[in-house]
């Protein structure tokens, strides 16, 4: 009987990951839906109806602006899907149903069940984004051979929102209002200010500072630097991908302590 | 022991619908203010600032990439032209928080309708006074916003302030139809119908550029959408256009309010007198 | 003759194929409380929705204080206060807010409900929580504070539907008491459980359900006696042998019912039962002598035990 405390206590957060990979599978037709079909309504909307406007204007970067649009929705897309799956699961696994507390009363610890959250949340994220950049292509916004590493930045952005996410949805104990508050406080304004429908240096240098600490523009300027002439120094290069894998580290780093405390005090 | 309660229910006897409606819709207004005023103040506060956000973002941000937009009454700045179209969309927004997923809560999982129905009150109180709600927190919303920009320079007019009673009107249409259709939902993800609905509504009202890009065919679908009227309604009323087209936007509302009040009493009805 | 407040006469609900409630008459009077026994399912919440004209009927009669439901809903739920199986408070306001809102919903003036309001506190012994939020409250504060509520518009019936299913026993004695204050100040009860001792507590006549009708109407005493012995003796033999056990008492006893993990035995003395059986080199693992309960009326009425 004992025998698989060892393998559960290695390899727990994939249990967990899988688990919620399961559950997923069940909503699996409408999550490729909304993956192949909320990509292309911004694209012929905001690409295609804004873009008409820009094009006809003086356009932007000198490239068309569904292109100058592209890695933003990307990455704002794989910010949306990771933090979703996020916090749902953390709300029914505290407050809604508790199944935490089930998990807890296995060998799998705490820790592994943020981490298994997260890992599955990835995998949602893996397959939107994939889905999202076929999407693009077929849609002309890809100019460089490079613009498949574009899927691996806006991922990196996904986690890093995720991470953040998972520790800020554990942290609530009051649910009351938080999507609401979630909604309108982080992401619409992430989604609004992080250079995502414009260079972010045409903004007033004080709201600047929004896009600086948004993971969507971190791994905006990494994507457009993959998918079309956008020029960045190796300096910023590294700056954005440190940015952004410094938040995975500490969003994991912080949540895995909140589920501990909340599960095992 | 004739109580006070039983002889403020005869009164209404051989009144207008007596039976499902007891004239007291205010009671279920005072209710939600109670709840307002101790905890969903800072949510109900925050939803003025979605519109406000897109316009700051929008207007100057991809103003600054689009330049002027030019209109029947002359060329316009790209914030002047989108902030009629964000009222509109935000004025449908909040009517649809408070009439679908609100709603849903009430009626489900906290059974508050269930206990308001136990009392005297009719279904067409709850409604009514549920809707009443709604429309004072569009108006709301859509006085701080017709201020901001007016603020901002964006308007030319004292039409503008017609933005107001328009978003209101805007608001009914989708707060009575919204409400009859949650009535018929059964499960949280039926409600993602919405959703489904209201994103698509959203990026191709043209709240953000002219109907012109799309071929004929597709112009003609937008323009029977519930939004697109909307927004025609809000800027032609901002503008002091009055014809026959603004009377067409109104007329469409009025059947939504109209039909939608008419479903969601009757579907009360039945739900509660099962 | 006493004032009849409630007469139905063949009073049906069917939901499709189903019949919930099947063609039951009664009557209750002023002052009387009166109860609905049943297992769940047996068509009590669904009669009391109808009288609560929450809930059209199928066929048959019913009238409240004179007036029928279908015709003036509003006015017959004016004169009752209806506590429903789960609580439905609102919980996103404080205790003396849901008694306040709760009067305003009747149309009552806000000098009235706030006169009441430390009247019906005390009552639900929840003064110190009135600033309260509904949501941090016990269960049985819960449960107390939705009968408060009901009694906001002074009543002159109150429904309580399974009053204390999920309470703790000392909750469930508390309210009691508050119930038994009610009915001595000549407040109509009608309640429904599933609970025996709740209903042999608590009213003065009961009608036994099942299946949607009515298995016998009396008072609780009246019941046990009309459909039960004295005294009953259970015996248990361990799950293997209750069985074959059967047979050889069934000689001895007025009746016998045999549950899944013990055997009831019928008497009107039950102790002198037990020594027959001793004598005739019978021991059961365990035994014990009770009086008669509502719980053995039903048992004898439908085969079957209350809580299943």
């Amino acid at each position: 009987m004992s025998t698989n405390i060892r393998k559960v206590s290695r390899f727990g957060s994939f249990h967990i990951a899988e688990a919620r990979i399961r559950n997923m599978a069940k909503w699996s037709g409408i999550i490729l839906f909304a993956a192949v079909v909320n990509p292309a309504l911004y694209l012929v909307s905001i690409g295609i109806g804004v873009g008409s406007l820009v094009d006809a204007n003086n356009g932007v970067n000198g490239v068309s602006y569904l292109t100058f649009l592209a890695p933003a929705l990307l990455a704002s897309a794989a910010i949306q899907g990771s933090s979703d799956e996020v916090i749902f699961p953390v709300m029914d696994g505290f407050k809604w149903n508790r199944t935490f507390f089930g998990m807890r009363s296995t060998p799998i610890t705490a820790r592994q069940i943020s981490l298994g959250v997260f890992l599955a949340a990835m995998f949602r994220t893996v397959v939107s984004v994939v889905i999202y950049w076929i999407v693009l292509y077929f849609f002309g916004a890809l100019e460089s051979g490079t613009a498949w590493l574009a899927m691996p930045a806006a991922l990196l952005a996904g986690a890093a929102m995720g991470a953040v996410m998972l520790a800020l949805a554990a942290k609530i104990e009051n649910e009351n209002f938080f999507f609401t508050l979630v909604g309108r406080f982080v992401m619409i304004p992430m989604f609004l200010f992080s250079g995502t429908f414009y260079p972010l240096t045409q903004m007033p240098i004080f709201l600047q500072f929004f896009g600086w600490i948004s993971p969507l523009w971190h791994a905006t300027e990494l994507g457009r630097y993959l998918t079309y002439d956008y020029p960045l120094s190796g300096l910023q290069l590294s700056i954005h991908i440190c940015v952004l894998a410094s938040m995975i580290v500490i969003g994991l780093f912080l949540s895995a302590r909140i589920f501990h405390k909340r599960l095992e005090k | 022991m004739t109580s006070n309660a039983v002889a403020l229910s005869e009164r209404r006897l051989g009144k207008f619908g007596d039976k499902y409606f007891a004239g007291r819709p205010q009671q279920v207004l005072l209710r939600n203010w109670l709840s307002f005023k101790s905890s969903a103040w800072i949510a109900v506060v925050s939803g003025f600032l979605e519109p406000v956000l897109y316009l700051l973002s929008f207007g100057y941000g991809i103003g600054e990439l689009v330049g002027n937009i030019s209109t029947p009454g002359g060329d316009i700045s790209y914030a002047a032209y989108i902030a009629p179209g964000l009222l509109a969309t935000s004025a449908m927004n909040g009517a649809m928080l408070d009439s679908t997923w609100n709603v849903f809560f009430k009626l489900n999982e906290s059974r508050l309708y269930k206990a308001m129905l136990a009392t005297s009150l009719g279904p067409l109180d709850v409604a009514l006074g549920e809707i009443a709600w709604a429309l004072m927190r569009g108006g709301l919303y859509a006085t701080a916003f017709t201020i901001i920009i007016a603020g901002l320079g964006l308007v030319t007019s004292w039409w503008a302030i017609l933005a107001i009673p328009a978003a209101i009107i805007v608001a009914f249409g989708f707060a009575s139809f919204g409400m009859a259709i949650t009535s018929f939902m059964k499960s949280h993800h039926q409600m993602n119908f919405f959703e489904i609905f209201l994103l698509p509504m959203f990026l191709f009202s043209g709240a953000f550029y002219p109907l012109t890009v799309f071929p004929g065919w597709a112009q003609a679908i937008i323009k029977a959408l519930p939004l697109r009227q909307a927004i025609e309604l809000v800027t032609r009323a901002m503008n002091g256009e009055f014809g026959i087209n603004i009377l067409v936007n109104f007329t469409y509302f009025l059947v939504m309010i109209c039909v939608g009040l008419f479903f969601t009493t009757k579907r009360l009805n039945a739900l509660f007198m099962k | 003759m006493t004032e009849m407040l409630i007469q139905a006469r063949g009073l049906t609900k069917t939901y499709g194929d189903f019949v919930a409630v099947d063609g039951i008459d009664f009557d209750v009077a002023k002052g009387e409380s009166f109860g609905f026994l049943g297992p769940n399912g047996a068509g009590k919440s669904t009669t009391m929705r109808i009288i609560g004209a929450t809930s059209v009927r199928t066929s048959g009669t019913l009238t409240i204080l004179g007036k029928d439901p279908e015709v003036n809903g509003p006015q017959i739920r004016a004169h009752l206060g209806v506590v429903p199986q789960q609580d439905n408070l609102d919980n996103e306001l404080t205790v003396s807010e849901n008694i306040f809102i709760y009067g305003r919903y009747f149309g009552l003036s806000s000098s009235f409900i706030n006169k009441k309001i430390p009247e019906l506190l005390e009552f639900a012994q929840l003064e110190e929580k009135k600033d309260t939020k509904v949501e941090a409250l016990s269960g049985g504060m819960k449960r107390r504070l939705t009968i408060a509520r009901s009694l906001v518009s002074e009543p002159d019936i109150l429904m309580l539907d399974e009053p204390t299913t999920g309470l703790d026993p000392q909750a469930r004695h508390i309210l009691w008491d508050r119930l038994f204050r009610l009915k001595e100040q000549g407040v109509t009860l009608l309640i429904t459980t599933h609970y025996m001792d709740e209903a042999e507590q608590l009213c003065d006549r009961l009608i036994v359900m099942d299946r949607g009708k009515i298995m016998a109407e009396d008072s609780p005493a009246q019941l046990i006696k009309t459909y039960s012995t004295k005294e009953v003796l259970e015996v248990r033999f361990g799950s293997d042998r209750n069985q074959e056990m059967v047979e050889v008492l069934r000689p001895l006893a007025d009746r016998i019912e045999v549950l899944p993990d013990r055997i009831l035995l019928y008497a009107t003395d039950g102790e002198q039962l037990l020594e027959q059986i001793t004598a005739k080199g019978i021991h059961p693992n365990t035994s014990l002598v009770r009086r008669s309960s509502l719980e053995d009326v039903f048992l004898r009425l439908t085969g079957r035990s209350l809580v299943e």
